[in-house]
């Protein structure tokens, strides 16, 4: 039977030949993360189960306690007090303060995620390695405790929805762009229960930050995971990142979809997601005059190298607008390094910019730059709920490190190309 | 047989409506349940009474996969959720911790806030008892009743590893 990546992954993970959209698997894991959030529950549920004493493979589980550390508060220290003491305990792979990144960022940096695997993480955004080729979803955090246990988790094989992007970026639009346009057209559960491989001259194009960034918000139009083919890119970027092997897998030409959809990428021009969802999108050209308090650049969506390269890029030798704050926030400790190695961060301080060490922190409203009432925010992060990011009044824009870069600069939404 | 109260909600009621990620790092279900979808309605919790059912439009439980989003739904005294679609990560929470939830579609036009429903759990049988109208929920996969029946997938797990 002709299938698709996602298929042939799930099928070799359940020791299947073939698998079908519907049918529901118990599949072999090769990584579990939980963050300290998902952590937590989890590690109460495992305390549960019957018969379970040891994790099934403490080489196979990651925790990364990252949304409110380093602890923004006694409530959150205890929570990341009693995760380190399970990880300890258990001598699962654990990467603490100093050493810890936003998850979504550190793993594929360390080379934990690899093509060919399936991943399960106690985080929605765990989405984001299916740019490696390989099929990464969220779970809950019972989910995860029973994956400690048993190291399988049971599944429902999801349909595909093909996604084309045809031909090449226009000036200024990035990845985050251009699953901005897909989330606006598709809405933010377009793609419920399925799974999404993007293809096209518009994708091959894409850096593998970009297409990080890509994979990362697929759930914000409800997908289950999204898929990349493997490049000489992702090989490239995998070799660097580790020496351990993979496996590749492509879908069959005659594989079925349950839907074809094809974007020009000439319609694509730099999008804004206004509130309160990330479907609700503008391109720049049409945001009108919207002044702006603050600007996020980083999360598990655009805290990469390459985001911060591009944020630089516009902020250097100027000075933000006197009435915005600018939060940078590099996603692991190596893309700090980094960009202090290339001055990015020199850049960032000339410019009256903050640079925070890496956390989630705003992104989840946690810290380090929560909005008041009526406040707004230009953000690369993934999700502009209502009061995602502080009080219930307060709004998020989504954008590209460009546009919040731009915007920075001129205190209201703007255009990076008319700078 | 569940019966109670029925409260109306939208469409894409994220998990960041029904528990706040400032109240994330709380991990307990009750504390959790004094918040339960406040930036939604600061109210709900006052007049909210420990048995209603939620009836919501489509995708529910959109957005994190943070867990709480259901354990403190379970906590605050919802006795089931019923909508047309919800997604993915929070149905799975809801079937593994065993918040009963119920897809029907259309459903959400028919109910209104104030009227009474009742569900067998059993059949999938909805009614609203204020008009009398009846709806058919999706029946569960065939692996998702087995959770389900055992309790939970912390309980189904168990078994698995032969625990007694
Ligand atoms: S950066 Fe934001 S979206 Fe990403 S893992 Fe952290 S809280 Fe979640």
């Amino acid at each position: 039977m002709a299938m698709t990546m996602t298929e042939k992954i799930l099928a070799a993970h359940a020791g299947l030949s073939e698998v079908h959209p519907g049918q529901i698997i118990n599949a072999k894991v090769d990584l579990v993360l939980a963050n300290e959030l998902s952590a937590i529950v989890a590690i109460e549920e495992f305390s549960k189960i019957k018969g379970a004493k040891n994790v099934f493979d403490p080489h196979k589980i990651v925790i990364i306690p990252d949304h409110f550390t380093p602890n923004k508060d006694i409530q959150s220290a205890k929570v990341a007090k009693k995760v380190r003491e399970f990880a300890l305990e258990h001598n699962t792979l654990y990467y603490e303060v100093g050493r810890m990144g936003i998850e979504h960022v550190l793993l594929p940096e360390q080379g934990l995620v690899r093509p060919g695997q399936l991943v399960i993480g106690g985080d929605s955004h765990t989405c984001t390695y299916g740019a490696l080729g390989m099929v990464a979803t969220g779970v809950g955090s019972t989910d995860i405790a029973v994956a400690w246990a048993l190291g399988e988790v049971w599944l429902k094989v999801p349909p595909t929805i093909r996604i084309e992007f045809k031909g090449k970026k226009k000036p200024w639009v990035s990845g985050k762009d251009m699953i901005l346009y897909m989330i606006g057209r598709l809405g933010v559960d377009g793609a419920i229960y399925s799974a999404i491989e993007f293809c096209g001259e518009g994708i091959a194009e894409l850096s593998i930050a970009e297409r990080l960034t890509m994979a990362n918000m697929v759930i914000e139009a409800g997908a289950k995971n999204g898929v990349f083919a493997v490049d000489a890119k992702t090989e490239a970027y995998v070799k660097a990142a580790t020496n351990q092997p993979y496996t590749v897998y492509t879908s069959d030409p005659d594989a079925e979809y349950a839907q074809t959809i094809v974007y020009d990428m000439d319609d694509i021009e730099p999008q804004v997601a206004f509130p309160h969802l990330p479907s609700n999108t503008k391109p720049i050209s049409q945001v009108g005059d919207v002044t702006i308090n603050q600007v996020v650049i980083g999360s598990c969506t655009n805290g990469r190298i390459e985001d911060l390269r591009i944020a630089a890029g516009l902020l250097k030798g100027k000075k933000i607008h006197p009435r915005v704050r600018c939060i940078i926030i590099p996603g692991t400790q190596k893309v700090y390094l980094d960009a202090m190695k290339e001055g990015l961060l020199e850049t960032f301080i000339q410019a009256e910019c903050v640079v925070s060490t890496p956390t989630c922190g705003p992104c989840v409203g946690g810290h380090m730059g929560i909005l008041a009432d009526g406040e707004r925010c230009v953000s690369t992060t993934n999700r502009n709920f209502v009061g995602r990011m502080g009080h219930v009044t307060s709004e998020i824009y989504l954008a590209s490190p460009a546009v919040a870069a731009a915007t920075a600069l001129r205190g209201k939404l703007a255009d990076p190309g008319q700078l | 047989m569940i019966e109670g109260g029925v409260w109306k909600l939208g469409r894409d009621i994220d998990t960041d409506l029904i528990i706040a990620g400032r109240y994330c790092n709380i991990s307990d279900p009750a504390e959790l349940a004094k918040y339960v979808l406040e930036d939604l309605d600061p109210n709900f919790v006052k007049t909210f009474k420990p048995g209603d059912v939620i009836v919501a439009d489509n995708n529910f439980g959109c957005g994190s996969s943070r867990e709480v989003a259901p354990l403190t739904l379970k906590a605050a005294g919802v006795a089931a959720v019923v909508a047309p679609t919800f997604a993915r990560i929070f149905y799975r929470n809801c079937i593994n911790i065993g918040l009963p939830i119920f897809e029907i579609l259309d459903v959400a036009k028919d109910f209104e806030k104030g009227q009474r429903i009742s569900i067998d759990p059993g059949t999938g049988k909805v009614t609203n008892i204020t008009t009398g109208v009846t709806f058919q929920a999706a029946p569960f996969p065939a692996f998702m009743q087995k959770i389900m029946d055992a309790g939970g997938l912390v309980a189904y797990a168990g078994e698995q590893l032969g625990g007694t």
